[in-house]
């Protein structure tokens, strides 16, 4: 296969491209939600005038102890149709805020990821599905306390 | 060296992809053990996943997520020959882009 000019443009497109978008994210992270502060101050700020439902529809695969804090493996999945965010949050992480995934339709509700514990709390999954809000919660005993990992 | 790993497996109604980035995640809070000094906060903010050059998911994280962070996400739709795509951003400036195409 030859290569052509036309190739090579195209290429440097997509790549220059690839290069770029990222950059633009770089202003979409918020460093506000990720503040050092209270559980509840938190969710004040990350879901101002909301009501946030429990519900049984959001399943947690957490352990119940987890040995090491460094390393907490969590997976969510959930039968709520059309999620397109998901939260998660531990109470007593100087920053409760862990992570916030956007869905895209294409995707299942399902997410796995490790994430760091200081102390034996409660960890807070909350998904958004269109203008509603659900929540769901799990206590994860912590033996050694993980933020220093 | 790409500091991203990803795996894929096409099972009967999704495609499992999975994800190891090497990174130090520091908290800012960690002291260097030999000269107790802090170690200064460096972590990823932000993480991009797409499928065929399609946005599937961003993920905004702070540090609370460990050392050599792993995620795994499961597509609908993915055919043998799919291009997915992960890419990361840090709070110093540094990033990464790594392609996998789907068996």
């Amino acid at each position: 296969m030859r290569f052509t000019r036309r190739d090579f443009i195209q290429k440097f497109v997509v790549f220059a491209g690839s290069l770029a978008l990222p950059k633009l994210s770089l202003a979409n992270w918020f460093a506000d939600d990720f503040s050092h502060r209270s559980i509840n101050a938190t969710l004040a700020a990350l879901f101002p005038e909301q009501q946030i439902q429990s519900s049984r529809k959001i399943f947690l695969k957490l352990p119940r102890i987890a040995e090491n804090g460094s390393v907490v493996p969590i997976t969510i999945t959930s039968s709520i149709k059309y999620i397109d965010t998901v939260y998660i949050l531990s109470e007593k992480n100087p920053v409760p805020l862990i992570a916030k995934f956007s869905l895209a339709p294409n995707l299942d509700t399902f997410i796995g990821a490790r994430f760091k514990m200081q102390e034996t709390c409660n960890v807070i999954v909350v998904v958004k599905s269109g203008e509603q809000y659900y929540k769901t919660q799990q206590k994860v005993k912590v033996t050694l306390g993980g933020c220093g990992g | 060296m790409s500091t991203i790993k990803i795996r894929s497996k096409r099972l009967k109604d999704f495609t499992l992809v999975r994800t190891l980035i090497a990174h130090p995640m520091e908290t800012g809070k960690n002291k260097n053990e030999e000269t107790g000094e802090l170690i200064p906060a460096h972590f990823i903010q932000t993480l991009i996943f797409k499928h065929n050059n399609e946005v599937m998911s961003e993920c905004f994280m702070g540090f609370g997520i460990s050392k050599n962070p792993f995620f795994s996400f499961r597509l609908k739709a993915a055919k043998a020959g799919d291009v997915v795509s992960i890419s990361w951003l840090d709070n110093l400036g540094n990033s990464d882009i790594k392609e996998h195409i789907i068996r």
